[in-house]
């Protein structure tokens, strides 16, 4: 048996849009050998999602492999008809998708899910199969799996659903397990822990990997070459050791720089001493949600307290269920909390209510994560922009108009996106249409929940310096809300980390991060990907030079 | 659980009660009533007081709301009243007519999902792409025929031309073969193109990637991933349609001379005849209400997300 596993050769893939076939993939040659890991690497629009499907031969509808070979052991299955492809899906070929979420039936037992895939390739009767089940729920830790077994999708949490799909992954020990984005949408510690699982049962199987993923991190942490994918074509590629210390292409140098996890020469931050200028107080914020109907509570939030002095970044770092959510929602006063205080320029937020609560929030503004979903898709750029506008005691005409193109201006687009509709823009030119209507009314205070965590690493990073120059020229204030502590590091002065809805560790951001005073901040800062790259020295100096 | 269950049962009996006022007024606010029209005609000759002591007889010189409190009463015990027309009890005509009217609904309506399902099926297996968007296309056709039209065309063509089912003196089961599809065709089509795009909508979600990338075979997806959830939302269009099938029922039944609910209706509007009227609004409400009743507890039986949200809360 040779070692090469699959050799995808100059394969070109196309979509059908209206009338003609677009081409998405031009011409891409990779190889993986027998048990090992490639990381696909590249931004959305890169076609390594597209050439990933090709490979399970599941492509939308509207794709077709125009040129090109995919072979595996040795034949080529580009142009194999489905009803032969169902032989070696599952089988020999398997898939960890990307969003744990919805990629389990529903309306069926984990349990069924897991037995489906040893049913349709006829392995053992009822019993086996169920005997089987159990022992893969077992093995990737849902235990006790009888129980499991038994229990629907929703459940479980989002890195238990993951577990099941792995599970699925590996039933029938395939040569290859076709990775898309398996950890992009699990909080960072769940990540770290599904990549393990996903390494370790690859080495007992020896089964290789083709890793799918935006993030160079996790590129660099798992795989032992990479292929950097840019528009279809292949910039790179090559042992990860090679790639990060001396990358060939100028698309994986900006690559590189830009990914937060990658880079620890972060741009000096304003002396954060001195001066007693609070613009944020919160002080020991507490709040209860009902549960059900009874009297039942849920705590929240405990105890929370923090000062962020003007004109600097605070940041709330925290994984889903942390209350991070809800203490933004407090400082912008969609919530009364149940105890504490909030203090925005020395004024009691929550002490308003009615109509001067509604002209205070027009000093915090809101950015939110997805620049698909927060703006109006019937609404032009111009209209969007204006909108705050309206609310407030609106100034004339074209004085508003002036405001608007001036505040386009200054988050960096051009005039002639005043009259564009939304869904002409990428997310990068959304997510500034945002900011730019959160800060149309002059804010103070701006909250950004997640506002970069839906972009690419090059956009997020131009988002990220189109942040730090408004807030020097401004004069804001940020409360940064994150999952991403690469991020945090880079933009943010001050942090307060929660767990559980405690504020488990805080303060600026180099005590922290240097010396955290609990476990769990520990956990975190060791779970950012790309720490283990080897290069990682190398490679920042070479950004810093 | 149970909560839930308590608080299904009672916004049903509230529409119920709701749907009985509602009707009892209207019925009172239309002029002249069904005494008028029997008794006041020249041929019977009866005197002023002859009527008034009729009036009396039948409680209707009583006012407006005690008479309503008597009917909803009589009603509670399972007393419809009398038809004046007919001189016999309304419960009497509704034992008569009520049981066609229900077999022919009910069998048009499992037709109808007979052929929700069959088209929904084809239209996802069939190979060839010129069937399938023939196949896809037959709901909107269906949904643009009226029934009275339909029946009609039916009639036409398999009675007189193809002579496959006999009009005159048809046995029991042929008797019912083309009503029973008229009454489908029109309801299946909003079914169907319901359930079409929830397939294709259920066909676009990951798991279904991921149970083509187990290897199953595009049939083996649709049987065991796509039906149960494609079938969800159209539950609660299929209680709703039910309403339409018995509005479908009258026309039918007068279009192929059936006896039942409709020929009842017919001829109860045209003579007033308030107390059948009532009845027959509460029962096809009671009807309507028990379908989306049914529909509503199937819910957490196939959905098992709901069903463990209301276990929280019970």
């Amino acid at each position: 048996m040779t070692a090469l596993l699959l050799e995808i050769d100059d394969l070109a893939i196309s979509y059908k849009v209206g009338d003609h076939h677009q081409r998405v993939v031009h011409g891409v040659s990779f190889h993986i050998d027998r048990g090992e890991v490639v990381a696909l690497v590249g931004e959305s629009g890169s076609g390594k999602t597209t050439t990933a499907q090709a490979v399970l031969g599941l492509l939308a509808g509207n794709g077709r492999v125009e040129q090109g070979a995919i072979r595996l052991n040795g034949t080529d299955i580009a142009h194999w008809p489905q009803k032969r492809l169902d032989t070696i899906r599952g089988a020999v070929v398997s898939l960890i998708p990307q969003d744990p979420g919805s990629s389990l039936n529903p309306v069926r037992t984990i349990g069924a899910q897991v037995a489906e895939v040893l049913q349709i390739h006829g392995r053992g009767d009822r019993r086996a199969i169920r005997a089987r089940t159990l022992d893969l729920l077992t093995r990737v830790g849902l235990v006790p799996a009888e129980m499991r077994a038994d229990q629907y999708p929703h459940e479980l949490s989002g890195g238990m659903k993951q577990r099941v799909l792995i599970a699925i992954a590996v039933a029938l020990k395939p040569d290859l397990i076709v990775a898309d984005e398996p950890t992009s949408a699990l909080d960072v510690t769940v990540q770290r822990v599904i990549l393990d699982l996903i390494d370790e049962l690859r080495r007992e199987n020896g089964t290789a990997v083709l890793l799918v993923t935006h993030d160079l991190g996790v590129a660099a942490d798992r795989a032992s070459r990479l292929v950097v994918l840019q528009g279809g074509r292949i910039q790179e590629q090559g042992a990860v050791r090679d790639v990060l210390a001396s990358p060939q292409s100028a698309y994986t140098r900006r690559l590189l720089s830009d990914a937060p996890s990658l880079t620890k020469a972060r741009p000096a931050r304003r002396a954060s001493g001195g001066g007693e200028d609070f613009a944020i107080v919160v002080e020991g914020l507490t709040h209860d949600f009902p549960v059900g109907g009874a009297a039942k509570t849920f705590r929240a939030l405990e105890d929370v307290s923090f000062k962020v002095r003007r004109g600097t970044t605070h940041a709330i770092v925290g994984e889903s269920g942390s209350g991070k959510t809800t203490t933004v929602r407090g400082v912008v006063g969609f919530l009364k909390p149940t105890a504490g205080r909030i203090l925005i320029d020395g004024e009691d937020m929550t002490t308003l209510k009615g109509e001067a609560l509604r002209q205070f929030r027009r000093n915090i503004q809101l950015v939110y994560q997805n620049p698909f979903g927060s703006l109006d898709p019937r609404q032009t750029i111009a209209q969007i922009v204006e909108e705050p506008l309206l609310n407030f005691a609106p100034p004339p005409k074209p004085e508003r108009a002036k405001k608007v193109a001036d505040m386009l201006h200054r988050v960096g687009l051009p005039e002639s996106f005043l009259g564009r509709h939304p869904r002409a823009l990428s997310g990068g030119q959304r997510q500034r249409v945002a900011i730019a209507r959160a800060l149309v009314l002059d804010p103070r205070v701006l909250v950004l929940d997640e506002a970069v965590s839906a972009l690419d690493v090059t956009v997020q990073a131009q988002i990220l310096a189109l942040l730090d120059e408004l807030q020097k020229a401004l004069g804001l204030t940020y409360l940064f809300v994150s999952h991403d502590l690469a991020v945090v590091q880079q933009i943010s002065d001050t942090v307060s980390v929660m767990y559980k809805g405690r504020q488990v560790d805080g303060g600026p951001v180099d005590t922290v991060f240097a010396r955290p005073d609990s476990d769990y901040t520990r956990e975190l800062i060791d779970a950012i990907p790309g720490r283990k790259a080897p290069m990682l020295a190398l490679s920042t100096a070479s950004v810093r030079g | 659980m149970i909560r839930y269950l308590i608080g299904r049962v009672g916004q049903a009996l509230l529409v119920l009660m709701v749907t009985f006022t509602a009707a009892f007024l209207l019925l009172q606010a239309l002029p002249g009533d069904a005494i008028m029209i029997k008794f006041m005609s020249p041929d019977m000759a009866l005197s002023a007081d002859q009527i008034a002591e009729i009036r009396a007889a039948y409680g209707a010189d009583l006012p407006i709301w005690e008479r309503y409190f008597n009917t909803l009463a009589n009603f509670l015990t399972g007393n419809f009243g009398y038809s004046i027309q007919a001189g016999v009890p309304v419960s009497q005509q509704l034992r008569v007519n009520l049981p066609p009217t229900l077999q022919l609904a009910s069998l048009g309506f499992l037709a109808a999902i007979i052929l929700t399902i069959t088209i929904a099926a084809l239209s996802n297996i069939v190979g060839m792409a010129w069937l399938r968007s023939a196949i896809q296309s037959m709901p909107s056709l269906f949904i643009s025929v009226p029934v009275f039209w339909l029946g009609i065309m039916l009639i036409q063509v398999f009675s007189f031309q193809l002579g496959l089912v006999s009009v005159i003196s048809p046995g029991p089961v042929e008797r019912l073969i083309l009503p029973v599809l008229t009454l489908a065709i029109p309801i299946s089509a909003p079914l169907s193109q319901i359930l079409m795009r929830n397939i294709d909508e259920v066909l676009a979600q990951p798991f279904v990637a991921v149970a083509k990338a187990k290897g199953a075979s595009h049939t083996w997806v649709l049987w065991r991933h796509v039906a149960r959830n494609a079938v969800l939302p159209t539950l609660t269009i299929a209680g709703v349609l039910f309403g339409e099938l018995l509005a479908g029922a009258v026309v039918t039944e007068a279009v192929y001379g059936l006896n039942g609910l409709g020929g009842l209706t017919n001829q109860a509007v045209g003579n007033h005849d308030t107390a059948v009227l009532q009845a027959i609004v509460v029962i096809s409400a009671l009807a309507f209400v028990s379908i989306n009743l049914v529909v509503d507890l199937l819910y957490p039986v196939l959905d098992p997300r709901l069903g463990s949200k209301l276990g929280m809360t019970a």
